[in-house]
């Protein structure tokens, strides 16, 4: 009964084509975004905001980019973390070079350095799938993991082996680096998942969209309709990479603060997107979040949660018990709705147009 | 909705030409040749195994074969590609429903439309401007093809979830999406009763009076084979073993030996 | 800078033809070691189809608990049996779990399936066993200490008996795997599920048995490349990098092949000591890390099916 769409009539096709074409779909919107950028600033603890929203964001960006490339063309990519790495670093170096310019500028501009990479590392998707692609994918996740070590000029010769992120500013308030609040940064951050995300949106609606998952679904019959694999593969995994990108440069300015790379962009953290996107949904946006969120929220919750009401947990501890808890969860989804929760969430607004008189 | 070309109806649009396909050991086609005429309705049938999907994907340019050519709108070629098919203008369903599974009726009929999409990647990316309005006159087309194949009420229905015959006329509308002026159709007709045989029969004619599309038909049932085509190709284990009017092959001995059989 | 890449490192083994041999006894090491990984694979594909992302954590896990029994004070050949109870238990409980559920489902949801499995495994085995290094119970075992020397072509090689005792053990176990998959029953209905699930439960092949009879056989792949493996370096799951190497080899060799997967892993590890030892240097060293993931590469481009595996033919 609440989520009804009866009486909402589309007179035209545009109304018809809109991303949201139910008024209740609109309304949820505009009050997470209302709750993103008004409530959790006004209520959220600075730890809350550095801990649990600002990688929230994050990870929600990068599972975005995974999504993309395997979720709607399903070509499995394992190189996630390096991409994300690609990213980082280019964006530490364009900063270094020009340090005039924004940094949110070169936070974007930087996926079209993994973009470049990540299309490269893709040129074999043309003729292999799979499995087998997945394996391709390995092998660039470690020669630029292997670059990220040593290649020195990539860290400016820093005697740390890592990015030492500088202070930057926007309209006086600085934005990265030691001296910049939580809340700052979490405001970027917000301003470009929110953006990266219309634009996705965009994207995958439409002909290009529509592309991918034709490749994903049936790439034969795609091809014999005039859709040309190479290009529209080497699309995906362009425009993933550069999700992917601008996540590691947002992961490593916004978040970290410069730190042990090896750590970020290792083969770990692909797994870790990976699940997000799979727990989240295969070819869902809104899966993204919801990915992101469960995966993130279970090591915060160990860590910290369960401490807080008195369960003491070793770090260590904290971590295998984080391990076992993701692999169990993935194949509880796999099992039970291999859709995800972007499934499991559509099943809800299913149930909500009838509630509460089921029959 | 007919594309202008210099071939007029009864003009050979295809021909191949002593064609012959090997996959490994296994000789698949040998040594075919026929052609096909603008406007009409070529059937080809035989056994299961004489090689007439892999004749379609031939001429599809999925398989490349190892002699012979393939004429097209006058142009000669010893294999075909599949992008260059699908631009010239050939379309074709096939033997297991090759739908996407993942999207519903209409995107999957909008995905036909592709080839005729232009609008840049800068301006998908805003989607509202020339994007946008790109989309809708497609859709406007779509919708057309949604009307004439009777599909409106499973429009937003993922194509996984609908029963079979709805999802061969699915793949049809995807075809005729791309405005093909050679349409193969691989067994339409397999799987279905007898109410959506004739519809589906109904449909192949409309689309050749209305949009005068040349339809090659792969089919088995002999009653839609003699009523449907104008011309009829018999293939067995790959050779060709007839070529004519439904009337003149039926009659066929060597037809009738293989395939047809007679009355008891 | 071409002299480098393309000449010298030719020169410098010629020069020394000892250190060459070393590093290729070095590379035929590994090579035995990822191929033995490799087999546990072929072995579940085989057999299921499953691509096993997990068998490397198999392995470590097999390893960590025959220490770990050991270290409670279990004798050496108890804890080989007991480990070998454990992993029939692990092999039951995932057929049970994971496989039966997801019976139908295409090959790449069990694909992701597996990576849920081997988070799992990792964390069991933390969990359990702690997370620092190990020692594996060589000596315990009755396995070879010690090296031997030879001094040949103009030098010397040293070759680790351990390792001679490895390449022998698993030449053994890959001949009783080929003769068990030719000449048994049970070897026979593995290669039917293998070709269709559908097809081997019409002639009545119990698919839950076969699936935990394989990954049981996997298990016990798994339990002596563990054994074998820890006795030359600690046991960790910092393997679990090393474990994905197994990969390239499977590539190289074909997912369906058992003398593949050996072919596979010697190519892989000779191929990558060569380069590490002879090109390392020109960049900084560390190139094995992902060497074996670009050889893998190029032969995909070429060879999709891999040096033995079965050629795929697309249909529609």
């Amino acid at each position: 009964m609440l989520y009804r769409e009866s009486g909402q009539f589309k007179k035209t096709y545009s109304a018809d084509m809109q991303v949201f074409p139910l008024r209740e779909d609109r309304v949820g919107i505009a009050i997470i975004l209302f709750i993103a950028a008004v409530v959790i600033p006004l209520t959220g603890s600075n730890f809350f905001i550095s801990t649990v929203m600002i990688p929230f964001l994050v990870f929600a960006l990068a599972a975005m980019g995974l999504n993309i490339v395997t979720g709607y063309t399903g070509l499995i990519s394992l190189g996630t973390g390096a991409f994300m790495g690609v990213g980082a670093y280019a964006c530490y170096k364009l900063t270094t070079y020009f340090p005039g310019v924004p940094i949110v500028i070169w936070i974007l501009a930087s996926g079209i350095f993994s973009a470049a990479i990540g299309a490269l590392f893709g040129l074999p998707s043309l003729r292999i799938k799979g499995f087998y692609l997945a394996v391709a994918t390995l092998a660039a996740q470690f020669f630029l993991e292997w670059c990220f070590v040593r290649i020195p000029w990539l860290f400016n010769y820093n005697a740390s082996g890592a990015i030492e992120v500088p202070t930057r500013w926007i309209a006086g308030v600085p934005v990265t680096g030691p001296t910049a609040t939580p809340m700052t940064r979490y405001y970027v951050i917000l301003g470009i998942v929110v953006l990266m995300t219309w634009v996705a949106s965009n994207i995958l609606h439409g002909r290009i969209g529509r592309s991918f998952m034709a490749v994903r679904d049936m790439d034969i019959a795609a091809e014999l309709m005039g859709i040309r694999l190479l290009p529209t593969k080497l699309l995906a995994f362009a425009m993933s990479s550069f999700y992917c990108g601008v996540a590691g440069a947002t992961m490593m300015f916004l978040w970290y603060g410069g730190g042990e790379a090896s750590d970020a962009f290792n083969i770990n953290q692909s797994f870790i997107i990976l699940f997000m996107v799979i727990i989240g949904g295969l070819g869902s946006l809104i899966g993204c979040f919801f990915g992101a969120a469960l995966l993130h929220i279970i090591p915060v919750m160990l860590k910290f949660g369960l401490p807080a009401i008195g369960i003491p947990l070793a770090g260590a501890t904290a971590e295998h018990i984080n391990h076992l808890l993701v692999g169990g969860l993935i194949i509880l989804f796999l099992i039970v709705e291999p859709h995800g929760l972007a499934r499991l969430w559509q099943i809800t607004k299913q149930k909500l147009r009838t509630w509460p008189f089921p029959y | 909705m007919v594309q202008n070309s210099t071939i007029s109806p009864g003009d050979t649009l295809l021909k191949v030409d002593h064609v012959s396909l090997r996959f490994g050991g296994v000789k698949a086609i040998t040594d075919v040749s026929f052609d096909i005429r603008k406007g009409e309705i070529r059937a080809i049938i035989g056994p299961n195994g004489a090689g007439k999907t892999s004749m379609l994907n031939v001429i599809n340019g999925f398989y490349h074969p190892q002699d012979g050519t393939i004429t097209y709108k006058g142009a000669t070629r010893a294999k075909m590609k599949p992008y260059v098919a699908a631009s010239q203008g050939i379309a074709r369903t096939f033997q297991n429903v090759a739908l996407f599974k993942g999207m519903s009726t209409l995107d999957n009929i909008m995905v036909g439309r592709t080839l005729k999409m232009k609008s840049s990647f800068f301006w998908q990316i805003f989607r509202h401007g020339p994007a946008m309005t790109e989309e809708i006159a497609h859709r406007r087309m779509v919708e057309e093809i949604i009307d004439f194949l009777e599909i409106e009420h499973i429009r937003k229905v993922p194509v996984g979830k609908l029963p079979y015959g709805l999802q061969k006329r699915v793949e049809l509308g995807r075809a005729l999406a791309m405005e093909p002026e050679l349409l193969l159709l691989d067994e339409p007709m397999a799987g279905m009763n007898l109410e959506e045989k004739e519809d589906m029969c109904r449909f192949i004619l409309d689309v050749k009076e209305q949009y005068g599309t040349t339809i090659a038909l792969i089919e088995h049932d002999m009653g839609v084979v003699m009523d449907l085509s104008d011309r009829v190709v018999v293939l067995e284990y790959g050779r060709k073993i007839a070529d004519g009017t439904p009337d003149e092959v039926k009659a066929n001995q060597a037809v009738i030996d293989a395939y047809l059989g007679v009355a008891h | 800078m071409l002299y480098n890449v393309l000449i010298d490192p030719f020169v410098q083994m010629g020069a020394a033809p000892d250190l060459f041999v070393q590093t290729i006894w070095e590379g035929l090491v590994a090579g035995v070691l990822y191929a033995l990984i490799a087999l546990g694979f072929v072995l579940i594909f085989k057999a299921s189809g499953v691509f096993n992302f997990a068998q490397g954590m198999m392995v470590v896990f097999a390893a960590l608990t025959l220490v770990g029994l050991h270290e409670k004070g279990v004798p050496a050949w108890i804890a080989v049996l007991l480990t070998l109870g454990v992993m029939a238990i692990l092999a039951i409980a995932v057929e049970r779990i994971v496989l039966r559920p997801l019976v139908n489902q295409p090959d790449i949801i069990l694909f992701m399936a597996t990576f849920g499995l081997t988070f799992i495994i990792i964390g069991l085995g933390e969990f359990i066993f702690g997370g620092e290094p190990k020692q594996m119970i060589a000596t315990e075992l009755g396995l070879p200490q010690g090296t031997m020397r030879f001094d040949i072509l103009g030098g010397k090689v040293i070759i680790q008996k351990i390792d001679v005792a490895a390449a022998v053990i698993a030449s053994l176990m890959i001949a009783a795997l080929a003769l068990f998959f030719q000449y048994t029953r049970i070897g026979r209905a593995l290669r039917a599920v293998a070709d269709s699930h559908k097809a081997a439960l019409s002639v009545g092949i119990s698919l839950n048995q076969i699936w935990a009879i394989v990954w049981f056989a996997a298990g016990i792949v798994a339990l002596i490349t563990g054994i074998m493996w820890g006795a030359r370096s600690d046991v960790s799951f910092a393997l679990q990098v090393i474990a994905l190497k197994a990969l390239p080899v499977l590539i190289l060799g074909g997912f369906t092949s058992i003398p593949g997967a050996i072919v596979g892993g010697l190519i892989i590890g000779i191929g990558e000591k060569l380069a590490e030892f002879y090109w390392g240097p020109l960049v900084g060293g560390g190139i094995e890390n992902w060497v074996a993931y670009v050889i893998a590469l190029v032969f995909l481009m070429v060879r999709p099916q891999g040096l033995f595996g079965d050629k795929i033919i697309e249909r529609i």
